[in-house]
């Protein structure tokens, strides 16, 4: 997809003017929070789970190149191929490549945001090969001509009316009067469409959730089961991973599991986790006949080292964004990037630079919310300061500042948001202030607080004094 | 340079890789091979009936419904009865796995068993799980003429048989299984960890069930010590 982080101050103003798109919402703060707080409630180790999924990701990403090495020998024992791809061009032109030496014709897909972000669709669009989504919300957004505005909802955005619409547009087969008022029809529908599509497709193509390196497996985590599906009915199943996906051992797969569903459904383990390794054995009724990664690095190497490393742990769970502010109020499409939300805005300037991204790092009212939840303990709103002032030591700023303090604003102008992101903010604004009780830089304001320290917050004055500045300062330094 | 050679050595030189390699793949080498176990949940360790009362709890949980059985004698009859509660044809999809086999279903004379890879037509497949665990309520399904991983995903009900003895406590005791299961260490093409029934929740966040697979998992507990205790009546 194009990125047009650059326009995030505008597409945000039309995303909040949009009535259907914040009806949607809703849905998001209903649908996600209030399940993963009472299935990690109900696991008292859940953060000392987090605690080991971090420092397994720490010790893996230490070592990545000998695990990936040793990934490779076992998919390669196990009769696999492995494809290295180092730019997102690299990894469409292997895909290209194995699908043209099957001739393939179409290829279903399973949900992955990898395949988004080295925009596979378009790329075997263009070459006269038909993908078909067939995870429903990926299936719903490809009808739409659209991009997934959320990282595990991909069609959060999107309306039952709309979908109803897009069905009677398309699927042409079907009776015109017949009865979708019902969500399960539109399920029913997409199921029977979608179910010929397996068989008739010459690949799959799926993302995978881990690679173990033990065992040379790949493990996709789904819902729906169109993820296997696709994986078992395709002639070749092609997995598209990137490179940081890799984990030592089953039993490390075991512990990231454990945290993975919880903070992202608020499920205890999804429905379903399949471990592949290779293609059909001799005594294999059904699977595919080849089985090929294609390795895709584009920009992670140079993470490594740097302070976004500790970014590569993300299990892509939605978590950050189902608890930010700035999502409930913009949703996922306003970022312009592939990745919205807190880990976009850390990751997409990673991918892509700062100068292509420079907003997305203000996009937030630092409530320090998505930090709290992330099960990879992944320190968001420090990476996103730390682009702030790599964006400031570059120059490169365009009114940013004020654009912080939009945000705020707009959050600010909603009671119910501003009461969840202050109470959020306070410990950690409390944090920051210190015994002085003065903020010397409020990462929200840089352009403001580079000038004046901003008074930490002392119990219930927040609000005033937040409301007292601002009127103060209104005009002279926004 | 390779795609290999060129994400690897930027790997290294952005890791500043280089010094004490030997250290390095002897970290590597030693956590491939020991394969640690990290955190278990308590719940993981409980003793066989209240394991087994766990993963009845925790498949309902998932939506999947339970019954216990006393032995492979007694499954044709459940099968049947499960099918006729339904109104489902009495045709049932299954693999080679000699458990299944050894049940009497030639007493279930009205029954049709196909053997098989699924092709899309069966409404009920009947599949044998290599374990299952009781933290999540999930089960384990391996391919192979045995169970065809086809049979898992396109019936609209799966019914899947699992031993009592094979029902771990904790993820990580299935791991150890699955490791031993082949004999030479080697892993099935497939492993399908199962969790209640097919869904999805991306119309409007609502939750559906039968998205793509099973709209309905009965699973089947072999249980002739009559450890599993009796359910609660609520
Ligand atoms: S950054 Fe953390 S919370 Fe956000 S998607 Fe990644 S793992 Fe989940």
């Amino acid at each position: 997809m194009e990125l047009t982080s650059l326009k995030f101050k505008e597409q945000s103003s039309a995303a909040i003017a949009n009535a259907d798109l914040q009806r949607a919402l809703g849905n998001v703060e209903k649908g996600f929070i209030d399940k993963r707080r009472k299935s990690t409630d109900a696991l008292p180790e859940f953060d000392r789970l987090r605690d080991n999924a971090r420092d397994i990701k720490n010790h893996t990403l230490a070592h990545l190149d000998h695990y990936l090495e040793a990934y490779e020998e076992k998919v390669t024992q196990s009769g696999g191929h492995v494809h290295w791809a180092a730019t997102a061009a690299e990894a469409r032109e292997a895909v290209l490549a194995i699908c043209q030496q099957r001739k393939a014709k179409t290829v279903t897909k399973g949900k992955s945001m990898i395949t988004e972000e080295i925009g596979l669709n378009d790329f075997l669009s263009a070459n006269d090969i038909t993908p078909v989504e067939t995870d429903l919300g990926e299936y719903i957004i490809q009808l739409r001509g659209e991009h997934p505005s959320h990282i595990i909802a991909p069609a959060v955005h999107v309306n039952r009316d709309q979908v109803e619409s897009d069905f009677r547009r398309v699927h042409t087969q079907f009776e015109a009067e017949r009865d979708l008022t019902e969500p399960v029809s539109l399920l029913a529908e997409a199921r029977e469409v979608l179910r010929q599509k397996y068989f008739e497709a010459d690949i799959g193509i799926t993302g995978a959730n881990f690679l173990v390196a033990e065992t040379g497996s790949s493990v996709i985590v789904t819902n729906e089961g169109n993820g296997d599906l696709t994986q078992t009915l395709g002639k070749v199943h092609i997995v598209v991973a990137s490179i940081e996906k890799v984990v030592p051992t089953l039993e490390d797969t075991a512990q990231i599991l454990r945290v993975l569903a919880r903070s992202a459904t608020g499920q205890d383990m999804s429905v379903y986790t399949t471990v592949s390794t290779g293609p059909k054995r001799a005594d294999d009724p059904d699977g595919p006949e080849e089985y090929h990664v294609v390795l895709v690095d584009n920009g992670r190497s140079d993470m490594l080292g740097t302070e976004y490393q500790e970014m590569l742990r993300c299990i892509r769970c939605g978590a950050c964004m189902n608890h930010c502010p700035v999502y409930h109020a913009v949703g996922g499409h306003a970022y312009g990037s592939v990745y919205p939300g807190p880990m976009g805005a850390v990751l997409t300037p990673s991918l892509h630079g700062i100068d292509k991204s420079g907003h997305l790092p203000n996009a937030s009212t630092f409530c320090g919310r998505c930090e709290e939840v992330c099960p990879m303990r992944i320190p968001l709103p420090k990476m996103m300061r730390h682009w702030r002032e790599q964006e400031f030591e570059k120059h490169l700023q365009p009114s940013k500042a004020r654009f912080g303090l939009g945000i705020w604003a707009y959050v600010a102008r909603r009671p119910k948001l501003y009461r969840r992101a202050v109470s959020l903010a306070m410990p950690v604004l409390s944090r920051l202030g210190g015994a002085r009780h003065r903020i010397a830089r409020l990462p929200l304001a840089g352009g403001w607080t580079r000038h004046r320290d901003l008074p930490a917050p002392e119990g219930a004055t927040f609000m005033q004094q937040w409301a007292e500045r601002q009127r103060h300062d209104k005009g002279s330094k926004a | 340079m390779s795609g290999r050679d060129a994400i690897l050595s930027k790997i290294r030189a952005s890791l500043g890789a280089g010094g004490d390699e030997a250290a390095r793949k002897t970290a590597v080498a030693e956590r491939l091979a020991g394969h640690p176990r990290g955190v278990i949940p308590e719940r993981g360790h409980l003793p066989a009936a209240e394991r087994l009362a766990l993963f009845r709890d925790m498949a309902i949980k998932a939506n999947a419904s339970v019954a216990t059985l006393a032995g492979y004698d007694a499954l044709p009859d459940a099968v049947l009865t499960y099918l006729r509660e339904r109104n489902l044809p009495a045709s049932v999809r299954m693999g080679t796995d000699p458990r299944l086999a050894e049940a009497p279903w030639h007493e279930a004379a009205t029954l049709e068993v196909k053997s098989g890879a699924s092709d899309g037509e069966d409404v009920t497949g009947v599949s044998h799980a290599l374990g299952a665990v009781a933290e999540t309520g999930t089960l384990a399904l391996t391919s192979g003429t045995d169970n065809p991983t086809t049979v898992n995903f396109l019936p609209e009900h799966h019914l899947v048989v699992v031993d009592a003895k094979d029902v771990t406590g904790d993820l990580e005791s299935l791991w150890s299984a699955l490791r031993t299961s082949r004999g030479d260490g080697s892993m099935p093409r497939t492993v399908n960890l199962v969790t209640g029934p097919s869904r999805s929740g991306d119309i409007e966040q609502v939750l559906l069930m039968g998205a793509h697979g099973p709209r309905s998992v009965h699973i089947l507990v072999i249980d002739p010590e009559g450890t599993m205790p009796a359910e609660r009546t609520p």
